[in-house]
């Protein structure tokens, strides 16, 4: 299975967040996401893929853009690690049933059970702009996101301008 | 997706070693970061093997937001960079990542006979603030993905940080 690539609709999606809160797909149009689709909360390194993103959370805003977390994980375990990293974007749980938008998106691993180590970026109108299938001990870091983000901007304005 | 050094290692940067060395090593790093600390000491090693064949640059990456000292720390081997003591600073901070608050790294400033007076007031007063930031800015945008991130002639290391691993990044360099 492939992840979604550039081009396509970006499955919509309503998920869980923490209790009595959830983030839905299409309610963040307008604007671009960036969708973060990750193994699993606590891995155990320091400046792991999240933090790392949450560190330079300032330069996704200056592109307007929401960041999302999705994995397989509760939403108390999301809670939980969200807390003691003290995130500022939300983490989403597929959780049940299990997978399911993971799956959509081509990003589920069979065998494992958990999420592939994939990024989205979603344009201001939900078609996906830029996607990247990251080896799973590896951390992609952000410059293949800030550039997407930074292509999408560009397109906006040149679109603008005519 | 290759990751790249952007920019380029400059003037504006912190170097050891020739700039004839036919491996540049450059590293992004937080003073706060275990991982660094003992990242430290495999650079060290591998500058003692192999002596002017390398040359090794240091940016600094502090996450902040997990490591509360860390910029701090940053600016203070900044600050002693001025006085020309950049690299006894870095030295001292990795040496001591467990105490990095401002009396701590005064009285480093203070065993490295720093001007104290002048090293203070540019720590209290940020002025290395966007130094660092530059530095950070230039991580993110080289595909930094925590600390340490190390970049052998430009390209992304992602191996460990151990000597053997990183030598072994050396020879996947095609040194």
């Amino acid at each position: 299975m492939s992840i979604l690539s550039p081009g396509n609709v970006a499955p919509d999606f309503n998920l869980p967040t923490r209790i009595g809160a959830s983030v839905k797909l299409s309610d963040l149009r307008g604007k671009p996401v960036v969708l973060i689709f990750y193994p699993a909360d606590w891995s155990p390194v320091c400046g792991d893929q999240l933090a790392l993103y949450n560190e330079i959370h300032s330069e996704f805003e200056k592109y307007g853009a929401k960041l999302v977390g999705i994995s397989v994980d509760g939403i108390f375990c999301h809670q939980a690690y969200s807390k003691s990293r003290k995130l500022e974007f939300e983490l989403a749980a597929d959780f049940e049933p299990k997978g399911k938008v993971a799956r959509q998106y081509g990003a589920y691993r069979d065998g494992d059970g958990y999420c592939e180590r994939a990024l989205f970026v979603i344009d201001p109108a939900g078609v996906i702009s830029w996607s990247h299938l990251s080896p799973i001990d590896q951390n992609p870091g952000a410059d293949g996101i800030l550039s997407a983000l930074e292509e999408l901007t560009q397109t906006a304005s040149q679109k603008s301008s005519r | 997706m290759l990751s790249t050094l952007k920019p380029p290692v400059s003037e504006r940067d912190h170097i050891q070693g020739p700039s004839s060395a036919l491996i540049e090593l450059v590293e992004y790093g937080d003073f706060e970061c275990p991982h660094c600390g003992r990242a430290a000491i495999s650079v060290a090693q591998l500058q003692a093997e192999l002596g002017d064949q390398m040359r090794f640059i240091f940016r600094h990456f502090p996450l902040a937001k997990m490591h509360p000292h860390a910029r701090k720390a940053a600016q203070a081997a900044e600050a002693a960079g001025a006085q020309g003591q950049f690299w006894e600073m870095h030295d001292l901070l990795f040496k001591n990542a467990r105490a990095l608050a401002i009396p701590d790294l005064l009285s480093y400033a203070n065993e490295l006979r720093l001007d104290i007076a002048r090293f203070e007031s540019e720590l209290t007063g940020d002025v290395y603030s966007a130094r660092v930031q530059e530095d950070v800015a230039s991580g993110v945008r080289s595909g930094v993905n925590g600390t340490p991130t190390f970049f052998i002639n430009g390209v992304r290391h992602n191996g460990g940080y151990s000597l053997e691993d990183l030598k072994e990044g050396l020879g996947v360099a095609g040194l």
